[in-house]
């Protein structure tokens, strides 16, 4: 089933009543057009946008493809707008093959303005299933709003490498933890490069040289330093590292943090060939003489080993981009689960940031 | 903060979902044969799409046929474009088909173990430390035997310093003196935990939520024995026939296809004991104890408690369809089931006197596996008479198929001024609840095996248990003359399977 088909209620000057109301009217209206249409009641996703980037945001959602929310509320903020409009969706995926369901998703696009804003609540709690958990978005800011948004959520999104500053990034998230779970993008791109660099010291034999590590080198894109940040903050929770500020060195960050019985130097730089956000190579080297390298490539990461005894070799581990819609998607389906590592990791690169 | 670092502990796969799998040779026996280009090729490549693969993975294809690598590697690439449940990343499918090599020769000639052997040390030297071995063994069953002798002839059964594991496919054994036989040919090369047999029921996600679901809730286990449980009924049941599969099939039958392996060990999952752990021996100790609490029937049992059938023509999706006889490639005059009912009976403090009822069939009303679990009647009806008459005992039932869910059946009063009941379902449908997609169940099984977990295996005392109960039916089955009792295709199944029912029993319909 890959046709996607629609029923749509729209009204302008509306209230939630109306909307909440035209929800469960269509829920019926779908139903007795086919009883094989069954809602999904997985996760809330309330996002709160701008209106006029509203289009863009609407096409990164429909990019996440099977892991979109089951319900999307859209909040479109327009300042001064002054009528509540609302429009309701549910959409399937295709007509259900006889014997077989098909799963309904509700998106609500709720249009406001700035005189909204004081009551945004009674707007939006009326309009998440409840009993699910709902995840937070705000892509284009607005702390204030996620602040009162957040009595609704028990999961938030965010992409620590879309704040032009590494520090205001990291203690944004460093708040938010706080109060909610956080689903962090720039993590999220960095989890192929941390199971690639647990796997290289799975065996039993690497394993103490994890205890070893002596310089680690990271190169990312130019706005994503707080990516950088995270991974050396993961390796350093993980680690039991005790870590102190890195000092600006051009573009890079350096400086060395405290493992045990020797320092760890550590470099993150910026790769200005890269065009995607996130990582670009992963390097790092033990008292033995071990290194390991990892960084991008075609078809999966291009991994570089470097023996005891010098003996190099490269090979490519295989894995397909996810591309930022995956990333998104990722991110959506993480709110319904939980990532112990983040927030040590976030706190360790809070404690490495100059 | 993590813990510190030891020998025993990698603290870096904390918090990930996917761990670890150490760098592995995978070499498949049968590699151009159906299940390989089907299931297990296609399987490769989604791991390596979403990343899953060991850090350094080879494959190597052995297979009758000589041809060098460059053409099974065009081989497998049409078979990953025509079978994968995604379309291929084109980077990604010619990096997995770069570490793809081919050996030709037949499984009893020594010469291609020889050269095995060397490729899989070539893998060994230009990874520069040795890989674990899997030998995944998807041929006939019958080179079953001659492979893994072979592959203790040559050394192969171990590796200094890596891990060695088998992988064999079903049917493991066609009666318990074949199960038997193989497993001591098996065992007598490699250690039982090198030994992964597959059930690939088990790898799918249904099937191990039925372990969450009796083991993650606590409203069902005080209800879940003799007490409160009046039967069970397992149903696999499928509107197809048997396609092209004629050659394999007659050889079967339906109580070998899909009785002895897969629908016994959903029997298990329903009335095993909460294991200690889930760890691969805890579970597969409890689905053990289980079987061993099946009484091994006799012959004189067996038309009580066993029914065999075979569709006749009839009508499928709305088309006229032959009968199994006229089927092209099953022999004249077969008596082949193409239907099996049994009642079992799990003779444990637990679930002494609930008839367990397992029917399988082709060319049945519609696809379905399901579980009905019927719970005894309430003791007492306050309701006057016609109110009363719409009142059935609560069932519980699990869908593995189509449509995975639960349902709860329970009595319901009509909306109106009279106290009428009538039953309404309260239904579960995983579908509605979970973002993922369930992966394969050869996705699991492949990177389980890979990594040396068990569980979802089945066990050599397992394997031998199963037969038990399935050998003298098998045997009896075998000794008596036909025709077998006949069903239309398309309907609900034979007659005959009520007779298996206790007074008050009904089957489901289908």
């Amino acid at each position: 089933m890959s046709v996607t088909s629609d029923v749509v209620w729209s009204e302008q000057g509306t209230t939630p009543d109306a909307i909440e109301a035209a929800l469960r009217e269509l829920l019926v209206q779908r139903h007795a057009e086919n009883g094989n249409f069954v809602p999904a009641r997985v996760l809330n996703m309330i996002a709160f946008v701008d209106r006029e980037w509203s289009g863009e945001i609407a096409n990164r959602l429909r990019g996440v493809g099977r892991y979109h929310a089951s319900r999307l509320l859209v909040l479109s903020y327009e300042p001064g707008r002054e009528r509540l409009d609302a429009r309701v969706m549910i959409a399937s995926e295709g007509e259900p093959e006889p014997g077989e369901l098909a799963l309904l998703r509700e998106t609500v696009v709720v249009e406001i303005g700035d005189r909204h804003l004081d009551d945004l609540l009674t707007i939006a709690d009326p309009l998440v299933v409840t009993d699910l958990p709902t995840l937070l978005w705000s892509p284009h800011g607005h702390e204030g709003i996620v602040e009162v948004l957040l009595a609704l959520s028990q999961a938030v999104l965010l992409d620590s490498v879309e704040e032009p500053l590494a520090r205001e990034a990291l203690d944004r998230a460093c708040t938010l933890t706080e109060q909610a779970y956080v689903v962090d993008l720039a993590w999220l791109r960095s989890t192929p490069w941390r199971e690639r660099l647990a796997a290289a010291f799975d065996p039993a034999s690497l394993r103490p040289e994890l205890r070893e590590i002596t310089a680690v080198a990271v190169r990312h894109h130019q706005a994503s330093t707080a990516a950088a940040l995270l991974l050396a903050g993961w390796l350093a929770s993980r680690l039991d590292w005790q870590v102190g500020p890195l000092a600006a060195d051009g573009d890079a960050l350096a400086g060395s943090v405290h493992a045990g019985a020797q320092d760890v130097a550590l470099r993150l730089e910026a790769a200005p060939e890269l065009s995607v956000p996130g990582l670009e190579s992963v390097t790092l080297e033990t008292a033995s003489g071990l290194r390991v390298g990892l960084r991008r490539g075609t078809g999966g990461l291009r991994a570089n080993w470097r023996d005891h005894e010098g003996v190099e070799r490269e090979w490519t581990i295989p894995g397909a981009s996810r591309g930022e819609a995956g990333v998104l998607g990722e991110g959506i389906r993480q709110a319904l689960l939980r990532d112990p590592t983040y927030v040590p990791a976030l706190m360790a690169a809070r404690g490495m940031l100059p | 903060m993590a813990a510190p670092t030891t020998e025993q502990d990698n603290p870096l796969t904390a918090g990930l979902e996917r761990q670890p799998v150490a760098p592995t040779t995978l070499v498949i026996f049968g590699a151009t044969g159906d299940l390989a280009r089907r299931k297990l090729l296609p399987a490769l490549y989604n791991l390596a799409h979403d990343g899953a693969l060991p850090e350094r993975f080879h494959m190597v294809g052995v297979s009758r046929k000589h041809k060098e690598d460059a053409e099974f590697r065009t081989e497998c690439e049409d078979a990953i474009r025509r079978f994968s449940r995604r379309k291929p990343d084109e980077d990604v499918l010619a990096g997995l088909l770069a570490n793809v090599k081919y050996v030709g020769g037949t499984f009893d000639d020594d010469a291609v173990y020889s050269k095995l052997s060397t490729l899989l040390d070539g893998c060994d030297e230009q990874a520069g430390e040795p890989l674990n071995r899997a030998f995944y063994l998807s041929t006939a069953p019958s080179f079953f035997p001659v492979i893994v002798g072979e592959l203790g002839n040559s050394k192969l059964a171990r590796h200094e310093g890596a891990d060695v594991r088998v992988i064999i496919e079903k049917p493991f054994g066609t009666t318990l003196e074949e199960a038997r036989e193989l497993n001591r040919c098996v065992l007598a090369i490699f250690e039982e935990p090198q030994v992964f047999r597959i059930d690939h029921y088990l790898g799918k996600e249904t099937v191990q939520n039925m372990l969450a679901f009796r083991f993650a809730n606590g409203m069902f286990e005080p209800l879940w024995n003799r007490n409160y449980i009046d039967s069970v009924q397992i149903t696999a049941a499928e509107e197809l026939g048997i396609g092209s599969r004629a050659d394999y099939y007659d050889s079967a039958g339906a109580l070998r296809d899909l009785i002895q392996n897969h629908m016994l060990q959903l029997l298990c999952h329903v009335a095993m004991e909460p294991p200690v752990s889930f760890t691969a021996e805890e579970v597969r100790n409890e689905k053990v104890k289980v079987l061993q609490s099946i009484p091994q029937p006799t012959p004189a049992d067996i038309p009580e408690m066993a029914v065999r059938a075979q569709y006749s023509a009839g009508h499928a999706g709305g088309e006229d369809v032959p009968g199994y006889l006229q089927e092209e490639g099953v022999p004249e005059g077969s008596i082949t089931e193409t239907y099996a009912a049994l009642r079992l009976e799990v003779d444990n403090w637990r679930w002494a006197g609930v008839p367990f009822y397992l029917r399988t069939g082709k060319r049945l009303a519609r696809k379905i596996t399901e579980i009905a679990v019927t719970l005894k009647p309430v003791p007492h009806l306050a309701f006057s008479q016609d109110g009363s008459l719409g009142v059935q005992p609560n069932q519980l039932v699990l869908t593995l198929q189509p449509n995975e869910g639960v349902s709860l059946r329970l009595g319901a009063k009509i909306p109106g001024t009279r106290m009428i009941i009538r039953p309404v379902n309260m239904e579960f449908l995983y579908g509605t609840a979970f973002l993922s997609q369930s992966p394969e169940a050869y996705e699991r099984l492949i990177t389980d095996a890979m990594r040396g977990d068990a569980t979802l295996f089945t066990r050599n005392d397992e394997v031998e248990a199963q037969w038990q109960i399935c050998d003298p039916i098998v045997g009896t089955w075998a000794r008596t003359p036909g025709p077998l009792p006949q069903y239309e295709a398309g309907s609900q199944g034979p007659e005959e399977a009520g007779g298996l029912l206790r007074e008050g029993d009904r089957w489901r319909a289908i």
